[in-house]
């Protein structure tokens, strides 16, 4: 059971991938993307990390792809088509990197040895996940936490200064 | 009181006594989308009726009154006059996104549905991150709703889908930060554990103040979060005809139109969970005789009558208070609800700080 619904998400993940870079319409593109993220997020909820999987959902398909949608719709007159045909030292260029990026991938993976997995079994529960964000001890993760805020900030900011078109 | 879980062991049991494991499961998975779905479609064509008489009584009309008695029949036969109706295809739309973005919003507002505790022991999905869940699933909403818009190659759907994603986005801070206010108040996020820890007395009574005001900015929020009046402007139909939804034909348009209903639902249902003590009934302390009669009211119709007075209430809203303008109402948001809305919470930290909650 858990293994026929982890390939089918397995496959959803695949296939949209792939559609996301080989569409031609900039707008189909981020839709396949929400796909993908959906399905990232539906093995995490199949991996009992339902905290994960509910992050992933608010950020990445309310936050992330209705920021790409809206932007689309702002930005591109027609919000269709992507550029035309690439030049040949571009495609040449991109397939080399995505080659060395591949055969980089397939080396580590192969050569990792996966140790056993230490799963332990049920949801865990949020004040671990809290704590563990918000402390200040070995493996929490205060000061991360901290500087991420601090870049949002700047971010917002920046926003600001931006959207205000005063000197 | 009678728990639920009697019934729905008894149907495991019985389905485990003639069927292999993973068989059982599935046949109950199959079960439980059935009877959401089922659920789903009947308490929206109740509240389309509803809708159709509460308007019509506060205009001072009669409503429907042909169809059945009291016109109790006519949803039913709107809903499948729906059904037969062609589906128009439209020249020069991306199809694929056109015909996608009504089941993106009706799937999630089926998912955000499927959280809510109905009664004692009829929770479906109960993660221990639940009230989260719901609005995570719920802001997936927003995603249909601007595809729609763009796929329909038209103005005033682009235009609506544009004032609804502003709108979402940012009333969506409004429940969050109202929810977390409760969520500091009880401890946990689980719905199920939400309304367990209800039982000796509301939270909108035991947190007094700063849980008042948490449910005042919930309810704005949420009426706001499901595009009823008077905060819907991305279908205002004087402006744009219908909004993100005006080419859709037949089941396409109905499924947007049930996830309205729906979603105002769900906001009136969350609304009782988090504030009205979900399925628990009123209990006032020392009135042994008085919570006994209460005890015996079942708790599918406690759960049910608080949601359908919010919802009545999100509807007298949309009936007396005029259209606010796109201004007036990211005014209202960023301006005021927001800043009181922390200070809110900040009130509720001090209240649980120092323990003067009851």
């Amino acid at each position: 059971m858990e293994i026929v619904v982890f390939y089918i998400l397995a496959a959803v993940i695949v296939v949209f991938s792939v559609l996301t870079v080989t569409t031609q319409r900039i707008l189909r593109s981020a839709t396949y993307l929400l796909f993908v993220l959906f399905g990232t997020a539906g093995i995490y909820f199949q991996l009992n990390y339902s905290f994960l999987g509910a992050v992933q959902l608010t950020i990445y398909a309310g936050g992330i792809i209705v920021l790409y949608v809206f932007s689309i719709l702002l930005t591109s007159p027609d919000g269709d088509k992507i550029a035309t045909k690439l030049p040949k030292s571009k495609l040449f260029a991109g397939l080399v990197a995505s080659l060395a990026g591949a055969v980089l991938c397939i080396f580590i993976t192969l050569n990792h040895t996966f140790p056993v997995s230490r799963f332990v079994p049920g949801e865990i529960d949020m004040k671990t996940i809290g704590f563990a964000l918000l402390g200040t001890e070995k493996y929490q993760y205060m000061l991360p936490f901290e500087a991420i805020s601090v870049l949002l900030l700047a971010c917002i900011i920046g926003g600001i200064m931006i959207a205000r078109k005063r000197g | 009181m009678f728990d639920f879980s009697v019934v729905t062991h008894w149907v495991d049991q019985l389905l485990r006594s003639f069927l292999p494991e993973g068989w059982a499961i599935l046949t109950e998975f199959i079960l439980i989308g059935l009877c959401l779905l089922v659920g789903y479609a009947v308490i929206a064509l109740v509240l389309i009726y509803v809708e159709r008489k509460v308007c019509a009584f506060f205009q001072c009309r009669l409503g429907p009154n042909r169809v059945g008695p009291y016109g109790l029949i006519q949803s039913v036969a709107d809903m499948i006059k729906m059904l037969t109706k062609e589906l128009i295809t439209i020249n020069h739309v991306d199809k694929f996104l056109f015909n996608l973005a009504p089941y993106i919003v009706i799937i999630a507002s089926v998912i955000a549905f499927s959280c809510l505790p109905f009664a004692k022991g009829l929770e479906i999905i109960d993660f221990n991150v639940g009230a989260f869940f719901v609005m995570a699933v719920s802001s997936m909403g927003i995603v249909g709703i601007l595809l729609a818009g763009w796929s329909s190659n038209n103005k005033y759907s682009l235009i609506g889908a544009m004032r609804s994603g502003a709108q979402m986005i940012s009333y969506e801070l409004s429940i969050g930060l109202s929810i977390l206010t409760i969520i500091v108040f009880t401890d946990t996020m689980q719905l199920s554990q939400i309304v367990a820890n209800q039982a000796d007395g509301w939270f909108i009574f035991k947190g007094h103040i700063p849980a008042f005001i948490a449910f005042i900015i919930y309810l704005i929020a949420g009426t706001a979060e499901t595009n009823r009046g008077p905060f819907d402007l991305p279908e205002a139909d004087s402006e744009l005809t219908a909004g993100y939804h005006t080419e859709y034909s037949g089941m396409h348009f109905g499924f947007f139109y049930l996830a309205e209903y729906l979603n105002m639902f769900i906001v009136a249902g969350m609304a009782t969970t988090l504030f009205l003590g979900g399925w628990m009934p009123l209990h006032i302390g020392g009135w042994n005789g008085f919570n006994a009669i209460m005890d015996a009211i079942p708790s599918i119709i406690w759960f049910f009558g608080k949601t359908g007075g919010l919802i009545f209430i999100i509807m007298w809203f949309k009936w007396t208070f005029p259209r606010l303008r796109i201004d007036q109402l990211l005014t209202l948001e960023w301006k005021y609800l927001l800043p009181i809305n922390l200070v809110n919470m900040f009130l509720m930290v001090i209240v649980v700080v120092f323990d003067l909650h009851f």
